[in-house]
């Protein structure tokens, strides 16, 4: 298919949103076959948030990244003027325009998937995936695409994008800060002490989009150790809840709508299912987290899946 | 040389069976720690606590308090970095006996900065009370817990999952304080840790063959750090002293080598081979391993700098040096 253009402020259809989600989720299949393995329900669950993002929700300047990633340029250091951070592929930083900051970097792969649907990245990009000397990681750094802050230990993003989002503030930027979160990482205590700061600085530059697909490493999250009720305990932590499907575009996009002129900080609970436009993925449940095909058979299934992979109702 | 499948799965399932107080505590990393096996026998001795690391050691030291024995099972970041003021106030202040074993030591994980463990073995140490334990084969893997369970206050373990080779022979204990001796020689004495020792293994192999006394130790205990032997070791080096680790050369192995050898007066010089005060990023082991110089080429280079010229080890003769599980009769030529 062809890539949709950086337009920001242009009207974007559902259907263009789920056409790139279900991009996204044939793209991160085919990945997941030729490299036998992927963090594949991670696609199933949050393509449409993530593209509804991107599409819909936040206003970012034209990608002014190499679309051909980067090699690896040695970590941040006095001694390292060449270290850099793949932010640029959501633009260049301006007061009126927004930042992104992609917090569960496990689902890397997702956000490579959609730079490249979007044009953002090369539809070749994923060549470099995971490869010695690649930027374009298993589990995204600060210098992969699209990602802008170090996050793979997980609960830490929120805060940052805190301290973003207040000095934004304190310099009078109109411009938003999005983040993008998983729901396990509701269980670090961090992530509790963030919302006390955002609410308690009334930070209402921020929108938090929240994965809630259930599902862990371990497993369902209400096995591992439950995280519900999720709004209401965000509620008394003086969040902005929205609760939506989590597949449906229109929905999603709604629910973003205000951040910027609010006193506290908004959190979307997208409720999403891992298998989403893959059923066939129900049969591993609830091993889910990082998918790997066993036998032959089992990669002629899910490669006959790749052509049928369609767009699917809301 | 035998390549040992998750040794630790299995052996934690049959070393524990009739420990009834020893606890298994995880953070979403069950299988990933090779613990699912432990949850699966014991469920009624496994406790999921997601992923709430700064929680888990509360928990674990409460437990600890109460007669006890967790073993918290978590990556080695996830240990040493997140929970570290909870580790220091709640378990090593107390002196509790709690276990804290901690997988993906320093660079063997593709998973980048955020999970590659480079400084644990150093936050670790510098615990007042807590012992300091790393495996280097599956045979540590499977003898450590009892090295750990020996210990009445607090132990970190760095911990080895998966693939892992057998270097040592089973009937050769890994012994507390105690480092193995791996080669007698005066010329140079290297000292090896954790996946290193393979390494060093090689190089010391092609070093000897070019005619060098080369002196090679292992060492698993990394605090406390006073082995006789080692002492020993330390003073009879003729060149100098090269160690080798998959850590920081900062606070790990290369460090506590520089303490012991300033205290006791030994005047050698010593090169320090490690993660060069940086931190990594994500790549496969071996090419991270080259990258940074912790494999026995590097090991090569360190010996030519203390020799003063080079030695003309190539590749190919490093490669051809076979390593294989070193039991009491291969040792013995050995020395």
């Amino acid at each position: 298919m062809e890539s949709i253009p950086v337009r920001p402020g242009v009207a974007i259809a559902p259907g263009d949103i789920r056409r790139v989600a279900t991009a996204i989720r044939r793209r991160v299949l085919e990945h997941t076959l030729e490299n036998n393995g992927g963090y594949l329900s991670q696609a199933c669950s949050s393509a449409e948030i993530l593209a509804t993002l991107y599409l819909r929700v936040m206003q970012l300047g034209p990608s002014t990244a190499p679309p051909i990633p980067r090699p690896f340029a040695g970590v941040p250091g006095a001694d390292n003027p060449h270290a850099f951070t793949g932010a640029d592929y959501n633009g260049a930083p301006a007061p009126e325009l927004d930042r992104f900051i992609f917090s569960p970097v496990h689902y890397a792969l997702v956000l490579y998937a959609l730079l490249i649907e979007l044009g953002r990245l090369g539809p070749d990009a994923l060549a470099a995936f995971n490869r010695d000397g690649s930027t374009v990681e298993l589990i995204g750094a600060e210098h992969s695409p699209g990602h802008e802050v170090t996050a793979g230990s997980l609960g830490q993003a929120l805060s940052q994008a805190g301290g973003i989002a207040l000095a934004r503030r304190l310099r009078g930027d109109s411009g938003r800060v999005w983040v993008f979160m998983s729901d396990g990482e509701f269980q670090e205590g961090q992530t509790w002490e963030a919302f006390a700061a955002l609410a308690h600085h009334r930070l209402g530059n921020i929108g938090i989009y929240v994965d809630a697909n259930a599902q862990q490493c371990d497993g369902p999250m209400d096995t591992v150790m439950t995280t519900e009720p999720l709004a209401a305990r965000l509620r008394a932590f003086g969040a902005d809840v929205r609760e939506v499907n989590g597949h449906d575009p229109e929905a999603l996009a709604e629910a973003g709508a205000g951040v910027g002129g609010l006193s506290a900080p908004r959190v979307v609970i997208a409720r999403t299912d891992a298998c989403r436009g893959i059923d066939r993925l129900r049969e591993r449940w609830p091993k889910l987290h990082y998918v790997r095909f066993k036998s032959e058979a089992e990669f002629n299934l899910y490669r006959g899946l790749l052509a049928g992979l369609s767009e699917g109702d809301d | 040389m035998e390549i040992v499948q998750r040794p630790h799965h299995g052996h934690l399932v049959r070393w524990a069976e009739h420990r009834p107080e020893v606890l298994v505590l995880s953070a979403d990393l069950t299988s990933s720690c090779e613990a699912d096996g432990f949850r699966d026998a014991y469920p009624e001795r496994f406790f999921s606590m997601g992923m709430a690391e700064q929680n888990m050691m509360g928990f674990a030291a409460g437990l600890a308090r109460e007669g006890f024995f967790p073993y918290v099972h978590t990556f080695a970041v996830f240990v040493s970095r997140r929970p570290f003021d909870q580790v220091a106030m709640s378990i090593a202040y107390p002196n509790l006996p709690v276990r804290l074993i901690g997988f993906l030591p320093g660079i063997t994980t593709p998973g980048g900065v955020t999970h590659q463990a480079v400084d644990d073995i150093g936050l670790m140490r510098l615990l007042p009370n807590m012992t300091v334990l790393e495996c280097g084969d599956a045979t540590e893997v499977e003898q450590v817990l009892d090295l750990a369970q020996a210990v009445p206050g607090p132990v970190y373990v760095r911990m080895l999952r998966g693939e892992v080779p057998r270097l040592f022979d089973p009937a050769e204990p890994m012994v507390l304080g105690r480092a193995r001796l791996l080669g007698e020689g005066e010329d140079l004495i290297v000292l090896s840790s954790g996946i290193c020792t393979e390494e060093a293994l090689r190089a010391t192999g092609a070093l000897r063959a070019h005619g060098l006394s080369v002196g090679h130790l292992h060492v698993s205990t990394l605090k406390p750090f006073d082995d006789p032997r080692v002492r020993a070791a330390l003073a009879s080096a003729r060149l100098g002293v090269i160690t080798l680790e998959n850590h920081s050369i900062v606070g790990g192995l290369g460090s506590a080598v520089a303490e012991l050898m300033a205290e006791r007066g030994i005047g050698a010089r010593l090169i320090r081979l490690g993660l060069r005060d940086t931190y990594a990023h994500g790549a496969s082991r071996q090419y991270l391993m080259r990258e940074y110089g912790l494999d026995a080429m590097a090991l090569v280079r360190a010996a030519e700098r203390l020799v003063g010229e080079p030695l003309g080890i190539d590749e190919a003769a490093l490669a051809a040096v076979r390593l294989e599980t070193m039991g009491r009769a291969e040792r013995t030529e050995d020395l």
